[in-house]
C-alpha cells in the first residue's frame, strides 16, 4: 500500500530557529529520507517552501481566479510530504513518526487512492 | 534467480516466527517489526545472488536481529527510547526450543488480560495471523484510523504495564489460557456470524481463528484446546446449511442435514475425543458435546435432549451466566415441550443485559408460536428484530412475522 505522509507546522516555529538548528532539522530529515530509502519504504517526496510562495487557483464559471496564498489559514501549514510504501495503516504511522518535524508538528497519514484505469476506445 | 514471488512466499511462511522471535530477542514489539521488515530487505538484496540459505528463519532472525541492536545503539541517547537495552550477546538466545515457543509468547501477550478485548482482538489478527491493519478493519466492520489507533495503544500498554513476553508457567495456566481461547473464538464467531458473500471482506475470520486454534494445539496440547477445535470443526460444519437461498438464517431444527460437511464433522468429533481424554473438562468442551448431539442426531426430533439439558447444565455450573440459561431453557422445551421453556425465560427476565439480548425474544417468540401464542409471538419477533442488525438473522425473523400473519 502506498501512504502519503503530509507534513504540518507551524512556520513561525522554524522562523524562530537560528541557522544551526535549521541545518541540523534539515540534515536529520535527509538522514531520515536515507534510511526510509534504504529500507524500501520511500517512494517520493518534497519539501515545500513557506506558504508565503504559495499561489492557489480555481476555475468558477469557466474563469481562471488566482490568489495569493494557501488556499485555507490554517493554524499548521503544510511543509513537505513524503510518498511512502508501507504493508499497512500501522506501519506507516510508526514510519511517519519518526519523521522528525513529528516531534513539533503533525503528520497526517493518508492511504493514496488509486485512480481507476483509463478509460480506452474513444479517447482523443 | 529469485523471484519476488520466492519472498512473498518466505514472507508469508516465515514472517511471524521470525517476528514472535525477534520481539523476544529485541524486547520491543516496534523494533521487532522494524527489524523483520530490514531483514527481508537484505534478503531481497542478498538471496538472489547467493541463493536462499538453508534455513532462511534462522538467517532472518540474525540478521533482524544485527538490524535490531544497530538500531538500539543509534538511538539510545534519545530518552524516548530509555526502556531499550541492547543486548550483549547475539548468539545466546537462539536456541531451538526457545525459538519454537516464541509464536505462542506471542499470543499469549497480543491475549493478556492486562488488555481491553477488542485491543487484544486487533492485535491478535495484524501480530499472529499477519493480517493488514486494513484487513482487520474491514473484517470487524470499523474503520481503519480507528483499528490503527488501538493497536498502537496496545503496544504501548505492553510496554507500559510490562506485559512480559513469555508462556505462563504451567500452575498459571489455568488463569491465563482462558483469555486465550476466548480470543480465537471470538474471532471466529465474529467471521461466522457475518453474511456470506460480502465482498468487501477479503479475509475468512473463521479460518484465521481455526488456524490459529490448530498452530496453539500444536505448542499447547491442553483439554481445553482440543474443546475450542471441535467446536469451531462442528459449527463450521453447518455453515453451508445455516443460509437459506434469500441469505436469511436457517435455524438448526430446519436445516438440510444432507448439507451438513461431514468431513469437517468427522474431524471434530476426533478433536472431541482428544479433548474428553483430557480432564478436566471444561467450558469449550462441553460446548463441543452439545454440538456433537447435535451432528449425532438424523433430525431435530431425534436428538437426545435429554443429554442435551445434562450438558447445559453442566455447563451453567461452571459458568452461570444467563447466555447458557438460555440455551438450556430452549433445550428443557425441546425435551418436556414449550410451556415448560416459557417457564424458565421468565425466571430468566430479571437479568437487565439478557432481555436487551436479541436472541432472548427470539426464544420466546419461537416458544409461544410452537404453544400457539401468536400475539405473544408477534410482540416477541418485533421485539428482537428491533435489537438486532444482523442481516441474516433480521431476515429469518421477518420471515416468521409473515408466516404468523398468514396463519391467524
Amino acid at each position: 500500500m502506498k501512504y502519503a505522509a503530509l507534513v504540518y507546522y507551524q512556520e513561525r516555529l522554524i522562523q524562530a530557529m537560528n541557522e544551526q538548528e535549521w541545518h541540523d532539522l534539515n540534515q536529520e530529515c535527509l538522514a531520515g529520507v536515507e534510511r526510509l530509502t534504504g529500507q524500501g519504504h520511500f517512494l517520493a517526496g518534497q519539501a515545500l517552501q513557506p506558504v508565503e510562495n504559495a499561489a492557489s487557483v480555481r476555475v468558477r464559471d469557466g474563469e481562471v481566479l488566482i490568489s495569493d496564498g494557501p488556499f485555507a489559514e490554517t493554524k499548521e501549514q503544510l511543509a513537505g510530504f513524503y510518498l511512502l510504501d508501507a504493508r499497512d495503516l500501522n506501519e506507516a504511522l510508526q514510519l511517519a513518526s519518526r519523521i522528525p518535524p513529528a516531534r513539533f508538528g503533525t503528520i497526517e497519514v493518508r492511504p493514496v487512492r488509486e485512480l481507476p484505469p483509463r478509460d480506452t476506445g474513444d479517447a482523443t | 534467480m529469485i523471484h519476488d514471488a520466492t519472498i512473498e512466499r518466505l514472507y508469508r511462511q516465515h514472517s511471524r516466527r521470525v517476528l514472535a522471535t525477534l520481539i523476544r530477542l529485541l524486547g520491543d514489539f516496534e523494533l521487532a517489526e522494524e527489524a523483520l521488515q530490514e531483514a527481508f530487505v537484505a534478503a531481497v538484496q542478498q538471496w538472489p545472488s547467493q541463493g536462499v540459505p538453508e534455513h532462511p528463519a534462522a538467517w532472518l532472525i540474525r540478521t533482524g536481529q544485527r538490524r535490531g541492536i544497530d538500531q538500539i545503539r543509534r538511538r539510545q541517547t534519545s530518552r524516548q527510547h530509555a526502556h531499550l537495552v541492547a543486548p550483549e550477546e547475539p548468539a545466546a538466545s537462539l536456541d531451538e526450543r526457545s525459538i519454537q515457543h516464541d509464536p505462542l509468547r506471542l499470543l499469549f501477550t497480543c491475549c493478556h488480560p492486562g488488555l481491553a478485548l477488542d485491543e487484544r482482538v486487533a492485535l491478535t489478527l495484524r501480530e499472529m495471523c499477519g493480517l493488514t491493519t486494513e484487513q482487520v478493519a474491514r473484517a470487524l466492520l470499523q474503520r481503519p484510523a480507528t483499528l490503527a489507533q488501538r493497536i498502537v495503544r496496545a503496544k504501548r500498554r505492553i510496554r507500559d504495564a510490562g506485559i512480559p513476553y513469555e508462556v505462563p508457567d504451567a500452575w498459571e495456566l489455568p488463569g491465563r489460557l482462558p483469555a486465550v481461547l476466548r480470543v480465537i473464538y471470538l474471532v471466529f464467531n465474529e467471521g461466522y456470524s457475518q453474511s456470506a458473500g460480502d465482498a468487501l471482506v477479503d479475509v475468512s475470520l473463521s479460518v484465521e481463528a481455526m488456524e490459529l486454534a490448530q498452530a496453539l494445539a500444536r505448542l499447547l496440547p491442553e483439554g481445553e484446546v482440543y474443546g475450542l477445535l471441535a467446536l469451531m470443526w462442528l459449527h463450521d460444519a453447518r455453515r453451508e446449511a445455516r443460509q437459506g437461498p434469500g441469505g436469511e438464517l436457517v435455524p438448526l431444527e430446519e436445516q438440510d442435514r444432507g448439507r451438513w460437511d461431514r468431513r469437517r464433522i468427522r474431524d471434530g468429533m476426533a478433536h472431541l475425543r482428544q479433548a474428553l481424554a483430557l480432564t478436566p473438562t471444561g467450558p469449550y468442551t462441553l460446548q463441543a458435546s452439545i454440538a456433537a448431539e447435535h451432528v449425532r442426531a438424523s433430525s431435530a426430533e431425534a436428538t437426545d435432549w435429554g443429554r442435551i439439558v445434562m450438558l447445559y447444565e453442566a455447563l451453567h455450573r461452571q459458568q452461570p451466566s444467563p447466555v447458557i440459561a438460555l440455551n438450556r431453557a430452549a433445550a428443557v422445551a425441546m425435551r418436556d415441550g414449550p410451556e415448560a421453556g416459557l417457564r424458565l425465560l421468565e425466571a430468566l427476565e430479571a437479568h437487565k443485559a439478557i432481555v436487551n439480548y436479541h436472541l432472548f425474544h427470539a426464544a420466546r417468540a419461537d416458544l409461544h408460536r410452537r404453544a400457539g401464542h401468536p400475539r405473544e409471538a408477534r410482540l416477541a419477533y418485533e421485539r428482537a428484530l428491533a435489537l438486532t442488525s444482523q442481516e441474516p438473522e433480521r431476515r429469518f425473523l421477518q420471515r416468521r412475522l409473515a408466516e404468523l400473519a398468514t396463519s391467524s
